[in-house]
């Protein structure tokens, strides 16, 4: 039934919006965490999202790309921005290299902010969708009553 | 005179699975907002109630089928074949064409649908009921 297939769309949205919250607290929490060394500096990460079939929608939809009943959103990996890191000459910081320069992460903060409050603003609208959906299942359990 | 369930229940049940079907769709618009290269998609609600209606194809009769050759012309019970893309207003610079605020007012205005739908089908249930009591 196609009312009930919404809670599992809506369900896997949910979900990777909050692989992306998550992403985005991780690239804020790390923002200042500096290295001497280039290769471990933390790099800025992001999802990459993906339409997928969810499992108990129709057979027929499985097995076809075009299917769109019963099809939801699933994070296919997320990645780690190649943005050149930020170099700062701070010689007197004890994690300085030899040239006196200290690696700081690739982290756009203006970029995480926004995109923080995309991913709530699409998790929203989500629960919205979601509780429609339960309405409008409820009204039909009791319809002749 | 017998009472026809299906003349005594009139359109409600066929606009009813309708837009179920439609929600589901533009659950997924929304579920798909920022996924990049997703094409909103939409139900032509209108055009497959007059199909639903009219009978696009009689089950009962359905094409011969006399040659190995012939293509089984019974219509499936997926919707894939009606479903259309929406022509984007702005499309995103990531291929993704699902405008949240269109799929959020098609939304609503759908379950309202669906609401004022299930509200007849329940006058009309409810006509039946006072006419077997006789009240």
């Amino acid at each position: 039934m196609s009312l009930l297939s919404i809670f599992d769309v809506s369900g896997s949205a949910m979900s990777a919006e909050t692989v992306r919250l998550n992403t985005t607290a991780s690239n804020l929490a790390n923002a200042q965490s500096v290295t001497s060394n280039f290769a471990d500096t933390y790099r800025a990460r992001h999802p990459v999202f993906a339409t997928q079939a969810v499992p108990g929608a129709d057979a027929s939809d499985a097995d076809s790309d075009d299917g769109a009943m019963g099809r939801g959103v699933k994070v296919l990996g997320i990645v780690e921005s190649n943005a050149p890191l930020t170099m700062r000459y701070e010689p007197e910081h004890p994690l300085a290299n030899e040239d006196g320069y200290v690696a700081y992460p690739n982290v756009n903060v203006v970029q995480e902010m926004a995109d923080m409050i995309s991913a709530t603003r699409s998790f929203q609208m989500n629960v919205e969708v979601l509780n429609s959906a339960r309405t409008l299942a409820e009204r039909v359990l009791t319809l002749g009553q | 005179m017998t009472i026809n369930f299906s003349n005594a229940l009139g359109l409600a049940p066929q606009a009813l699975e309708l837009l179920g079907q439609r929600t589901s769709v533009l659950a997924n618009n929304i579920a798909n907002a920022d996924t990049p290269n997703y094409k909103a998609r939409e139900l032509p609600f209108q055009a497959m109630l007059k199909d639903a209606i009219n009978g696009a194809v009689d089950p009962a009769e359905p094409m011969a089928i006399t040659n190995a050759h012939h293509i089984d012309a019974t219509p499936a019970d997926s919707i894939d074949g009606d479903l259309q893309y929406r022509v984007p207003l702005l499309p995103a610079i990531d291929g993704n064409t699902v405008d949240i605020h269109v799929e959020q007012a098609a939304f609503a205005e759908n379950t309202l649908q669906f609401q004022a739908s299930l509200r007849f089908l329940d006058n009309r249930f409810k006509g039946l009921i006072s006419a077997i009591r006789g009240e």
